[in-house]
């Protein structure tokens, strides 16, 4: 099956450290990849790496077909991150800052109600600024502005927490739908049996690598291989 | 351009919505001008013979706070970063954010020419070359904010760097846009349209080479 992600020896610093300290990964297109590990294991870092906004310090790797090298701006587009931070703007309205992303990524406003409505977010809260809402309405807005991009990988990092059991299920569906639409999702989680639920393969990532078997017998992308 | 007046638009809806600019930015800049005249202790005479200068530096520590206003609202909760992973170019981006900050600086400007009409008895003579030049002037002086923003964002100190960084570089736009004011409003025989050349070539030198500098900036504040 085609790579989405492969990575060789990836070394990727953070203030001079390490962060992550010679991964090996490999992550077919289509696969929901649950990424475990302790608080400071760098599975915040290698969602960045791979979203493109941060380098690659040594070793190789491509997403995407985009070398993560000399390709990061090509690759972004393509790329839809969920992060601790959420990437919005908390003076604008759920709404405004829906449009704004979508009219970004060529969306129309059908496209981003639509996305709300995904997430389960209330109509009601439409025109409530974002600092106004709970953590949770916060990240369901944040995962719809995610999903109204239509990337073709999702990154997300802790995607359940904050989350009620409504929020968490309304999550767990958005992955499904995309990895059945033949979008590639990796997911760092905690929240064990709500990511396992999705989870098509688990990986644990421990002080900057990925120890053992990483399901890199695939071989590399074919741009690596007549590079 | 599309983008361009996205982003534009976005900056203008976040202080439309914050109100930072209304009710912390406006009045702080009128402040400005009455402390200066108090500080002069000078009749009417000198305040209007001064007042070009006045309301130059009144200007520029005002966009002082709305760079640095520009540059946070990016910053909080890292929505450079979804900028970044949009299709849209740096140099699209820089563009629309230099824009909402030049139409907020003219916003404040016009407050502040009614202020030194009142408090300073200020005349305007030469109507075309004030708004000329102050055009020009915000221009370049939105263009560096924006550029030096970004340049100063990735560092914990962002709030005192900005200034020290800034106030340098606006010296130029202080001097040209003073002696062009004063031309405009008849208080130094000096040619006031060449003084309008070099705030155009300021603001035209920011606007390229932010188009260009915006990007790696950008991706350094990852």
């Amino acid at each position: 099956m085609e790579s989405a992600v492969w990575l060789r020896d990836a070394v990727c610093c953070r203030g001079g450290f390490p962060a992550l300290a010679g991964v090996d990964l490999d992550v077919a297109t289509g696969e929901i990849l649950l990424l475990r590990g302790p608080n400071g294991a760098g599975k915040t870092t290698l969602l960045r790496l791979l979203a493109g906004l941060a380098s690659l310090d040594d070793g190789r790797g491509t997403v995407l077909g985009c070398d993560l090298r000399s390709d990061r701006r090509a690759l972004r587009p393509q790329v839809g991150l969920l992060g601790h931070d959420l990437m919005l703007y908390e003076d604008l309205s759920v709404v405004e800052n829906l449009r704004f992303f979508a009219a970004l990524a060529g969306a129309s406003e059908a496209e981003s109600q639509a996305a709300l409505d995904r997430l389960e977010v209330a109509p009601r809260l439409g025109d409530v600024s974002l600092r106004r809402l709970s953590a949770g309405q916060r990240k369901r807005v944040a995962a719809a502005a995610l999903a109204v991009r239509r990337p073709r990988l999702w990154l997300l990092d802790e995607p359940h927490a904050g989350l009620d059991e409504s929020g968490r299920g309304a999550v767990n569906r958005l992955v499904r739908d995309a990895a059945g639409s033949g979008a590639t999702v990796v997911l760092a989680s905690h929240e064990a049996p709500a990511a396992a639920e999705v989870a098509t393969r688990t990986v644990e990532l421990v002080g900057g690598i990925i120890p053992g078997p990483t399901g890199a017998a695939a071989p590399p992308p074919v741009e690596v291989r007549d590079a | 351009m599309r983008e361009v007046l996205l982003v534009a638009a976005k900056d203008l809806r976040i202080e439309l919505r914050s109100r930072v600019l209304l009710y912390q930015v406006a009045p702080f800049a009128v402040a400005t001008l009455v402390l200066l005249g108090f500080a002069l202790d000078a009749d009417r005479s000198a305040l209007r013979n001064f007042s070009p200068g006045l309301f130059w530096v009144a200007v520029l520590l005002t966009a002082l706070l709305a760079a640095q206003r520009s540059v946070a609202v990016e910053h909080a909760g890292r929505a450079a970063d979804a900028l970044l992973l949009s299709a849209t170019s740096p140099a699209r981006i820089f563009a629309g954010k230099a824009l909402a900050l030049a139409a907020q600086l003219a916003a404040l400007e016009a407050l502040l020419g009614v202020a030194i009409v009142v408090l300073y008895d200020a005349r305007v003579e030469h109507f075309g070359l004030a708004v000329a030049s102050a055009a020009a002037a915000t221009v370049g002086i939105a263009a560096a904010g924006t550029l030096y923003g970004v340049l100063a964002a990735p560092l914990g100190v962002r709030e005192t760097l900005l200034p020290v960084l800034l106030l340098p570089v606006f010296a130029p736009v202080l001097i040209g846009a003073t002696r062009a004011f004063g031309d405009a409003l008849g208080t130094a025989a000096v040619n006031g349209w060449a003084w309008f050349g070099l705030l155009g070539l300021f603001a035209l030198v920011y606007a390229v080479f932010g188009a260009l500098a915006y990007g790696p900036l950008l991706e350094a504040e990852t």
